[in-house]
């Protein structure tokens, strides 16, 4: 096996040679076997346990929150009259951001033809997957009554009522049920010829006929690929405006009001370069200890995590660019409330979210300017953990500190969580790791068939194309 | 077909899983390929050869290989297209119907129907239906699922999905011969040649597999059925509830049961001695109840006294209480009983309040009727509180009365002239 021990450096920015984005003395069945051993070991590694009964321990945690509340109320939650909404919207936007990196990466990145998605792309994909089911999870139980969370749906109804399609909380349901869909038919679909693989290679009956109901009898023929990649082609392209789309109707169910703080036409844009700054962030945190645990370093490359930071680098600044973009409109605009909202963010009862949230999104970051530290492993995971944190606080900025002071001085109120709400966000990362535990133990975490075409060959081609490995899975003709 | 593929008979490959023998066919070959270069180079003879019922398969797409092998451009986008266009019509269709049609949503004086609002949804069902026609059209273009596959059945085959390269020429194609075509494949730079064979006849699944298929088919009725009866055979204690306390309070109205929180074990509180609580005086039954004894009353009583005031206010209370039903006139057209008679839905029709027996009510009945309800027609005593507020009802009902069959006489006359004057 030609796995490598030691990090190999493959990012150097010389723009005469394109870095391989395989190293190792790799072969088509090296690498088959370098992602399939994950799955058939008959034992996980240690670190894999852990991820999994923690994430199962949490899980029971939320299931407990959650029944909790079912059976008490929403009065077991620190919500209060301004503040409507507190842990549960901030969670939910959150998480789906977290979900955009993965379109992201699979979708947009592929038509541009950036072949280094390959190598993380089945991986940013199914986190993508499990943080949009921890995203739906929490508009659905913070109705108050959840068995009439039906409504939410156009559906026929005793009341002979329909849902009010002017409002963007609607459109929400919309944009994140399509994003939830057609994220797994992208990660589901390009799945298939992996599936396959270990259908083939399957020891045990159950193996065998598990992976062989998923992988649908395929049999790598050409004809199916012909139309494979077109289809393939086709998802990245429907989802390519999708995933701008997902998260600036996001965006409009506070853009849209009239709040102070909310009532901005920079949000959309905004609300976009954040949900993939945290999305990289999370790929950064899974990917880092993951191929260290599964020694899938040769695949995973240091160029791909630094190609990631400089996309962490890249929105940061964004998002503190539209920090600072805000700030300013709200003095110039003239207008009291709005100057309020925004001086009171920084130095009002909930400064220091403010400033959590500054620090590790806007200024943190720029250390990435340096590439010592984007090719620093230790370094980049305790920054996109910090990431992370940033930009959750940075919804919880939005929300809370918008809605806790608004017009009327007579209605403001402060805010302050539950130990319910804590441990209904702490559930969530439960059930986020316990399925990121199952995909990795049971699923192919690498893309085997794409990372295959995108092979260096060791053979000169007839064509002439060899070296760094044309795309074989890029636009058909 | 050429003479070489005839039916034979062979013990299968696997007689674990069939103890009889079981006749086989000649399906193809199966050619083997070490590496893409070869495979594509090999696809082009094949396909100069003048073969139609043959493939290719490799753990990857391969470069060029689609022209080599002559396949055309599919109709894949095609079908997409239209089914995308069909979400959008969708998208407008369903808004436009539910909002501005079946039940119309007035949202700050917003026109009922107007594009922009409405786009975000359009545009998110218009992906959607794309990408689930993309990816059901491509796996049903390729006959997929299709689980059973005879090159499954060789060993060899296995590594299609690893790092070899095959190609693969049925023996239902016109210019399959057995010697041939293998000949063909070894020439082209075939690392080996496999002759692959089917079962002529499709295997019966395993008698258990069907029996555990029924079995957990008439299991999976019974919840159902549970379901369907719970929901419909008559009970006499409240229906099952997701969540209970939330549909059906807990209170101690009709327990029967003590109530432990106080030492009288009383769930309702006595009135502190010598209160009365409001509207309970009933110190004067004609004012309050509109009847002395059993008699209704047939004139005001005394202490109401009929005036513009009243009037007015009798009026604009009828308008927010009883026109809904009655209509503003009496006459029975109110809103809610005209939607009722659009939608055919079950509804006793209010009284036209200039019928002959509603006409003939002494005003005590009426006011009955305001404070209690009477039939179907349910009591209005909460909403219109007070004694006078609900004589000025009644006042207001036997003005309108008088409205719908005023002879000139009634007519006041500082109003005669403009009575006149009107065409
Ligand atoms: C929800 C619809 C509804 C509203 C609101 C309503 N009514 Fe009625 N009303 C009815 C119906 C239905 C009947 C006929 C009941 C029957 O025949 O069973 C009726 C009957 C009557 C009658 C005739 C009773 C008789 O003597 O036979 C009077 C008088 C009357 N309503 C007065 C009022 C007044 C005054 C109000 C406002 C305080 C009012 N109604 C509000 C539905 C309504």
């Amino acid at each position: 096996m030609a796995t490598i021990v030691h990090e190999f450096d493959n990012t150097f920015e010389d723009p005469q040679k394109r870095p391989p984005l395989v190293v190792g003395d790799h072969s088509f069945h090296t690498v088959t076997e370098a992602v399939c051993r994950i799955n058939e070991s008959p034992t996980a590694p240690a670190l894999w346990w852990i991820i999994f009964v923690g994430g199962v321990a949490l899980l029971a945690n939320l299931g407990a929150m959650i029944a909790y509340l079912f059976f008490t109320g929403v009065g077991v939650w620190g919500l209060n009259n301004p503040v409507g909404w507190g842990f549960d919207i901030t969670n939910f936007v959150f998480w789906v951001g977290i979900g955009h990196a993965g379109t992201l990466i699979s979708a947009v990145l592929f038509l541009f033809r950036q072949k280094w998605r390959t190598g993380i792309n089945r991986f940013a994909e199914a986190m993508t997957i499990f943080a949009v089911i921890c995203a739906l999870l929490f508009p659905g139980i913070h109705v108050g009554r959840v068995w009439l969370a039906f409504y939410l749906f156009p559906l026929p109804n005793q009341m002979g009522m329909w849902p009010q399609f002017r409002s963007p909380l609607l459109w929400d349901v919309f944009a994140v049920g399509t994003y939830f869909t057609v994220s797994l038919l992208f990660w589901y679909t390009g799945m298939v010829p992996d599936l396959a693989t270990l259908r083939d290679r399957a020891k045990t009956k159950i193996a065998q006929i598990g992976y062989g109901i998923f992988a649908l009898g395929w049999n790598g023929s050409a004809r199916h690929w012909h139309r494979y990649e077109r289809a393939y082609l086709i998802l990245a392209a429907l989802s390519t405006p999708l995933v701008l789309s997902v998260h600036s109707v996001v965006s409009f169910d506070f853009a849209t009001s009239q709040l102070p703080g909310w009532h901005t036409t920079i949000f959309p844009p905004y609300f976009v370069a954040g949900a993939i700054f945290s999305g990289m962030a999370m790929v950064i945190t899974l990917a880092v200890p993951a191929r260290v645990i599964y020694n899938v370093k040769d695949i995973i490359t240091l160029h791909h995590l630094d190609v990631m930071n400089k996309c962490i680098l890249a929105t940061g600044s964004m998002v503190g660019f539209a920090y600072i973009t805000e700030f300013f409109v709200a003095w110039y605009s003239g207008n009291n409330y709005e100057w309020f909202t925004f001086k009171n963010r920084q130095m009002g009862p909930y400064w220091w979210s403010y400033w959590i949230m500054f620090t590790c999104n806007v200024i943190i970051p720029q250390i990435y300017w340096f590439k010592w530290a984007r090719t620093n492993i230790p370094l980049m995971f305790v920054i996109s953990l910090l990431v992370n944190v940033g930009m959750w606080f940075e919804r919880f900025v939005i929300i809370v500190t918008s809605l806790h002071a608004d017009f009327l001085p007579g209605a403001w109120d402060t805010y302050s969580p539950t130990w319910v709400e804590y441990l209904t966000l702490a559930g969530s990362f439960g059930l986020f790791f316990t399925f990121f535990a199952l995909f990795l133990r049971f699923l192919p975490i690498i893309a085997i068939a794409e990372v295959k075409g995108v092979m260096p060959r060791k053979h000169a081609h007839g064509h002439g194309h060899g070296g760094d490995g044309h795309g074989h899975l890029e636009a058909a003709r | 077909m050429s003479s070489t593929t005839g039916t034979m008979t062979a013990t299968s490959a696997h007689p674990k899983t069939h103890a009889k023998p079981v006749s086989m066919v000649l399906h193809g070959l199966l050619a083997e390929f070490d590496d893409d270069h070869k495979l594509v180079a090999a696809c082009k003879k094949v396909r100069d050869a003048g073969y139609t019922d043959w493939d290719a398969h490799s753990p990857f797409p391969v470069h060029g290989i689609d022209r080599a092998m002559g396949i055309s451009m599919t109709k894949l986008p095609i079908f997409i297209f239209f089914c995308g266009a069909l979400g959008t019509a969708t998208g407008v269709i369903m808004q436009w119907w539910m909002n501005a049609v079946d039940y119309p949503f007035l949202i700050s004086g917003k026109p009922f129907w107007s594009l922009p609002a409405n786009i975000p949804v359009i545009f998110e069902l218009t992906i959607l239906f794309s990408a689930l026609s993309a990816v059901i059209g491509m796996f049903a273009f390729n006959g997929l699922p299709r689980h059973y596959n005879p090159l499954f059945r060789s060993e060899r085959f296995k590594r299609a999905t690893d790092d070899r390269f095959f190609i693969s020429v049925l023996a239902s194609d016109p210019r399959f011969n057995l010697n041939s075509t293998r000949s063909l494949l070894e020439s082209a730079g075939a690392a080996a040649v496999e002759r692959v064979d089917d079962t002529s006849e499709s295997e019966a699944p395993p008698r258990l597999f069907i029996w555990a298929h029924a079995i957990l088919l008439c299991l999976a009725l019974i919840p159902i059925a549970m379901i369907y009866r719970a929901r419909n055979a008559p009970i006499d204690y409240p229906r099952l509830h997701v969540i209970f306390d939330m549909d059906n309070q807990e209170k101690y109205a009709g327990k029967q049961a003590a109530n432990p929180a106080f030492v009288d074990g009383r769930a309702m509180r006595l009135p502190v001695a010598g209160t009365v609580a409001r509207g309970m005086l009933r110190q004067d039954p004609a004012l309050t109840d509109g009847r002395v004894g059993d008699r209704w009353l047939t004139v005001f009583p005394a202490n109401v006294t009929i005036d513009d005031a009243l009037l007015k206010r009798g009026q604009n209370r009828y308008e927010i209480f009883c026109a809904p039903c009655h209509g503003f006139d009496g006459s029975g057209n109110g809103r809610v009983t005209d939607v009722a008679r659009e939608r055919g839905l079950g509804w006793v029709e209010p009284k036209n309040l200039h019928d002959e027996d509603v006409r003939l009510r002494p005003v005590g009945h009426l006011y009955n009727t305001v404070k209690n309800g009477i039939r179907t027609m349910p009591p209005y005593g909460d909403q219109i509180s007070g004694e006078s507020d609900r004589w000025a009802v009644v006042a207001y009902i036997k003005a309108l009365q008088r409205s719908q069959r005023a002879a000139p006489g009634d007519v006041p006359t500082e109003k005669k002239d403009e009575l006149n004057n009107r065409k």
